[in-house]
């Protein structure tokens, strides 16, 4: 009470002792983050640069080589390889990817009774975990006994060896990605029902049947979303590593040694650490450029609802 | 006090199921050829969706050596739970859960403290820099794993903490800052009026924090948890680097060892796969909500 009734000069004095108090706890607050962050994050972010540089087998001290890690991944036949193996991953199943959850979040979005069912059913299969996955796909595309040939034959069509030809591995290692599809349909399912009623109702009166109603007014307004998956997406399928490295390991013949798999082997495998690192910037930079570009997109080409 | 908190925003589906429909009878006396029609394209697709899990479930039921029974059957002949009872003695399956369990609730306990704490801060306290240390917050989301994974690595050994949990749930205490980021644009919806309250009836910082804020904060709370739930079970990665004894492996490691064992034994490792798979689904069922509202919160945070 006494307080209450003192004057204005006690109560600044209060007051910045309470604006200091904040600012004090919040640096204690943000504490463990910073720790997080410089030991990490950015810590090895710059250390990983500086050891790129570098020849390192983690045992002895780094010996400094300047540029010769990066000219030696440009002449690395197996860099070359596992460079188009995971551009080959990702641009055959993104595409797949969005396009079925496009179609899926289509369908989920009907005004059907017991649609929140399907939805679970459509979603349920994604969450199941890498390896789970993994191990089920390889009893399926077991060459002599396995299901997949055994459709196959029913179709009339030759038995194939699937994850062990060099021709059918990495097609059935998407196969295998696609069997997970639901995990974005969600957002797709929000970013349509986000658009609002209103818009369909002006084009119908406008004379715009379903089709044009789809690639009128759905699909502009939809983009930023398509572009958010397609991009995270990429990103993603970029360090594509579990299913490879249980399914197939690389084989048959390097046919699906990804980028991150030849890292993995060059860290853990052969101890040449410079030169995993040196991959990993030049990993990091392409992942950076498709985040810029997804930022460009978003602001350029996107049609945003006002 | 917990009513009417805003929860994160999510667009909801805009109409409650089957308005606008015919009534029942109506329904009854005319066939809708186009809602069966619909119903069983939807119904079918959903089922092929969910055929790789049911032959999951389908061959750890099947007798040992039936899993590559020609011509293949979905329902098996003989169903027998005997796979679940065995997986427990030829494989340190119980050992792998154990440690499983204990590293994903360290990360899920260590990611709720630490990220609503941080996001605590960034979201309702006023200091000098804030803003630019968020961003930077936020900037660290994009870089891959793969960037820090050596120099970590170098790190960890340096620390004597290789072959131990502690690479992989260390982390987790330090605010990963994708749950910071979602932790904090939950909190900045809360009103500020609980925070004002609280202060004049004496409460600090931390109090409010702790009392306050954490208490309405449910829905990001389990937000949070079911990601880093989902994101430790499923690590395979981490555990593959950081975990060199079998003593100390988690389950996605256990299973792909014990494949190189009894690689003949599809019904065991599909049984395996099961069990694995068992606790992702219940915590899907208890927390449905939170986590398709998480993925779409994030998702269209991304625009």
């Amino acid at each position: 009470m006494a307080e209450a009734l003192s004057v204005s000069g006690g109560r600044r004095t209060l007051n910045l002792s309470v604006r200091a108090r904040e600012g004090l706890d919040a640096y204690v607050m943000l504490l463990p983050w910073v720790v997080g962050f410089v030991l990490l994050e950015a810590g090895p972010f710059v250390a990983s640069l500086g050891l790129s540089f570098t020849k390192w087998d983690m045992f002895s001290s780094p010996v400094w080589v300047g540029l010769s890690n990066y000219q030696d991944m440009v002449a690395d036949r197996l860099m070359g390889m596992a460079v188009f193996n995971t551009v080959y991953y990702t641009f055959i199943l993104i595409p797949l990817q969005v396009l079925a959850t496009l179609a899926m979040s289509l369908a989920l979005n009907m005004k059907v009774r017991g649609i929140r069912w399907y939805r679970t059913l459509y979603y349920l299969p994604s969450i199941t975990p890498a390896v789970a996955n993994a191990l089920l796909w390889m009893l399926i595309f077991q060459p002599e006994f396995g299901i997949a040939n055994f459709v196959l034959q029913k179709l009339g069509l030759p038995r194939q060896l699937w994850l062990l030809d060099i021709r059918l591995a990495k097609p059935s290692l998407i196969i295998m990605s696609l069997s997970l599809v639901g995990g974005s349909m969600p957002v797709m399912l929000a970013g349509l029902q986000g658009i609002s009623t209103e818009l369909y109702e002006a084009a119908r009166i406008d004379g715009a049947g379903r089709w044009q109603l789809l690639r009128r007014v759905t699909l502009p307004l939809l983009t930023p979303v398509i572009f958010f998956i397609t991009v995270t997406g990429i990103i993603g399928s970029f360090q594509v590593f579990t299913s490879a490295f249980l399914a197939t390991n690389g084989g048959p013949q390097n046919a699906t040694l990804f980028y991150v798999l030849l890292l993995y082997r060059n860290a853990f495998q052969y101890f040449k650490m410079g030169y995993s690192c040196a991959m990993a910037w030049a990993l990091f930079v392409v992942i950076l450029a498709f985040t810029v570009l997804q930022f460009w997109l978003s602001s350029k080409w996107v049609h945003y609802e006002t | 006090m917990s009513e009417g908190v805003p929860a994160i925003p999510v667009a909801r589906s805009a109409e409650p199921n089957g308005a606008g429909e015919h009534p029942r009878s109506r329904a009854g006396r005319k066939p809708q050829w186009g809602s069966i029609l619909v119903h069983a394209i939807l119904l079918g697709g959903g089922l092929l969706m969910l055929l790789p899990f049911l032959w999951t479930v389908s061959t750890s039921l099947k007798l040992p050596g039936a899993a590559l029974d020609w011509p293949p059957n979905l329902i098996p002949d003989h169903i027998t739970f005997e796979n679940y009872r065995r997986i427990w003695e030829v494989a340190p399956f119980a050992l792998y859960t154990r440690n499983s369990v204990i590293i994903s609730a360290l990360r899920v306990l260590g990611s709720i403290m630490s990220a609503t704490m941080v996001g605590f801060a960034f979201a309702r306290l006023r200091f000098p820099g804030r803003e630019p240390l968020f961003l930077i917050c936020l900037s660290t989301m994009m870089l891959p794993f793969f960037v820090t994974m050596i120099p970590a690595y170098a790190l960890f050994r340096i620390l004597g903490w290789i072959d131990t949990f502690l690479p992989l749930t260390v982390g987790a205490w330090l605010g990963p800052s994708f749950y910071v980021f979602l932790s904090r644009q939950f909190m900045r919806t809360l009103p500020m009026d609980y925070d004002e309250a609280a202060r004049i009836d004496g409460a600090g910082n931390w109090r409010i924090w702790w009392s306050v804020i954490l208490p309405n904060s449910k829905s990001v709370i389990a937000t949070i948890g079911i990601f880093a739930f989902r994101a430790s079970w499923d690590d395979f990665l981490g555990p593959l680097i950081f975990l060199n004894s079998q003593r100390n492996f988690t389950l996605a490691l256990g299973l792909r060892s014990f494949q190189g064992y009894y690689s003949t034994s599809w019904t065991l490792l599909m049984a395996g796969s099961v069990l694995m798979i068992l606790p992702v689904l219940v915590a899907f069922f208890a927390l449905q909500r939170y986590f398709l509202q998480g993925m779409v919160f994030s998702g269209l945070a991304g625009r």
